[in-house]
């Protein structure tokens, strides 16, 4: 077999896949990773749409696999090569699917910053690769002088990876709990930030003048470095942004590597993830008004602020009520809307959750479920668990679809959820929530608020009015086990 | 492929971008997440390249390392959207 027809074919000037054929295959995949993003506007298409994701990354593959087959010096297929090459796909395919079965849905947050961590790591191992041997890469004259616009687009691609990868480190370990989620301020962060980013933007333009070694180098580490410092002073709360922020990274890095390599496929899934995980960012930003740039600048939100700060409030009549209380108002009523927080998924009361929900339906009970964009702990994350517990999508509701609703309901059942339901958010101009958009739930007749306690309140350290409104009873205890004795004690009363 | 027209392509894919991620309904996002994480393994493509290009023994195991990184992905990603995708169900009637 000719392999070096081939290959003469598909190696151009600038760049690569200047074989027709190729680059008409890798802008079909383009074309099918926009579908695999579309087929997400339902979940009747997403499915399908998952399809064609598979399909475009097929045929990038198969198309680089037959453009750039290794071959030996007389243009003979160089078998042990490509064996190899199987070999390595093989190995990531079985960890991938391990991993991908085997993960709980409450443990998706990590999974995927792990996930982006890899393709941080994997667009800085192409980006050294593509430095280490230019020429195989069609980016260099005969001399191995990489041309200027590959060196920029190669510092670009291997600062955006690394900063992808040490940033999505910090945040899987933050979001495993390997770390505390507590901010860690370092004193002069501010200026050491800048400090590096300057000096990364100031080195990629001195690359383009001299591409010696310690220069390409130096930016690599540099910007570990930058991912590094940029994520560990940001807390918890704000996980679920850097999550979205991280993934934008991830799709800016390929873009950077699909500028250096030619190739549409990349450039355009580059473009489409940048934008995805910047949307996301954004969404998630306005669900908690925060600004984006507070949030890069950190301090927000630690697992111990909020318990440290519970002391000094005075105390106010609030009214407890049972498990029997509660299934027996619920089961009275016409509307009952559940607001399910993180805090339920702590718990794992999911599944007790949606078992209460079929029973008061065998009532008659009208049951429907309102999810806070900030509900989980990244964007989505509620109405996954959610359906992973059974719960029909279609009477699972978002924030501005739902919240005129609770004035015309008999129950807000409350679990697991706090901030997301402060009214100080609209009303207590001081209040560190202020401006948040919230689940209106004082308005419904009746509030039942289960809750474990009535010492810590919430991420942000706010007390929240609603524990204390007249139709509001406290419900206190762990989330499963106040919802399994709810099911208990509806099934007691049933017909 | 010059770099302009490489470039146009990426900001027609931008605004692409921008209008189908908003079309996206919020209750999918974590799926948006995790197939996005799967297609930004596109990379791979480059990783092939450099697996298979003579040259140089260190590009080469860079590139092998960087194919086993985004096969995990890959298929990681895809597995673990269609695994979430398969719990969204209608309410029976």
């Amino acid at each position: 077999m000719d392999m070096q027809a081939i290959l003469s074919a598909a190696t151009g000037e600038h760049g690569l896949a200047v074989n027709p054929w190729a680059a008409v295959a890798y802008l079909v995949s383009g074309v099918l990773f926009i579908l695999a993003l579309r087929g997400l506007s339902s979940p009747a298409t997403a499915q399908s749409g998952n399809r064609f994701g598979m399909a475009g990354m097929l045929i990038a593959v198969v198309t680089t696999l037959l453009t750039h087959a290794p071959v030996d010096a007389a243009g003979v297929l160089d078998s042990v090569s490509l064996i190899e090459i199987l070999v390595a796909i093989g190995i990531g395919a079985v960890i991938g699917i391990v991993m991908a079965r085997r993960i709980a849905m409450t443990a998706m947050p990590q999974l995927v910053a792990a996930f982006h961590s890899l393709v941080g790591l994997a667009a800085v191992a192409v980006a050294a690769a593509a430095y280490l041997n230019p020429l195989a890469f069609g980016i260099a004259d005969a001399a191995g002088q990489i041309h200027v616009v590959s060196r920029v687009e190669m510092g670009l691609g291997i600062a955006i990876g690394a900063i992808t990868f040490s940033g999505s480190v910090i945040a899987f370990l933050k979001l495993n709990g390997n770390m505390s989620g507590s901010p860690i301020m370092l004193p002069g962060r501010h200026v050491i930030n800048l400090g590096t980013l300057a000096a990364i933007v100031g080195l990629t333009a001195y690359f383009t003048q001299d591409q010696s070694p310690w220069v390409f180098w130096t930016i690599t580490g540099l910007s570990f470095a930058i991912g590094f410092l940029l994520i560990i002073p940001i807390g918890g709360a704000d996980m679920p942004v850097v999550v979205s922020m991280l993934n934008s990274y991830s799709g800016w890095a390929a873009a950077a590597m699909g500028f250096t390599l030619g190739n549409t496929a990349m450039i355009i899934t580059g473009a489409l993830v940048g934008s995805s995980g910047a949307i996301l960012s954004y969404i998630m930003c306005r669900a908690m008004n925060r600004s984006f740039i507070s949030v890069i600048a950190g301090g927000f939100g630690g697992d111990d602020a909020a318990a440290s700060s519970g002391g000094s409030k005075e105390q106010r009549p609030w009214k407890p009520g049972s498990a029997e209380d509660a299934a027996f108002l619920m089961s009275q009523a016409e509307n009952v809307i559940i607001v399910p927080g993180y805090g339920m998924a702590v718990a794992q009361a999911q599944h007790a959750l949606r078992e209460m929900g079929d029973q008061l339906k065998k009532e008659g009970v009208n049951v429907k479920y309102a999810i806070h964009p900030v509900a989980g702990r990244m964007p989505g994350h509620m109405n996954v668990l959610l359906a992973e517990a059974n719960v029909p999508y279609d009477e699972v509701f978002e924030l501005e679809d739902i919240n005129g609703e609770f004035a015309q309901c008999d129950v807000a059942f409350v679990i697991g959820a706090n901030d997301v339901t402060n009214p100080a958010a609209k009303t207590d101009k001081s209040s560190p929530i202020y401006g948040m958009p919230i689940l209106d739930v004082a308005n419904a007749k009746t509030v039942l608020f289960v809750k474990r306690s009535m010492g810590g309140v919430g991420y942000a350290g706010v007390d929240n009015d609603v524990f204390y409104m007249d139709q509001t009873m406290m419900l206190l205890g762990d989330a499963k086990k106040m919802a399994d004795d709810i099911v208990k004690a509806l099934s007691g009363t049933g017909h | 492929m010059d770099f302009i027209g490489i470039f146009s392509i990426f900001v027609l894919a931008c605004f692409v971008g921008y209008f189908v991620v908003w079309s996206v309904t919020p209750a999918l996002h974590t799926p948006l997440m995790s197939v996005t994480n799967a297609i930004s393994s596109v990379i791979i493509v480059g990783a092939l390249i450099a697996s298979a290009a003579a040259g140089s023994a260190t590009s080469k195991w860079l590139g092998l390392a960087a194919v086993v990184m985004a096969s995990i992905n890959i298929f990681g990603g895809f597995a673990v959207t269609a695994r979430m995708l398969a719990m969204y169900k209608k309410k029976a009637r």
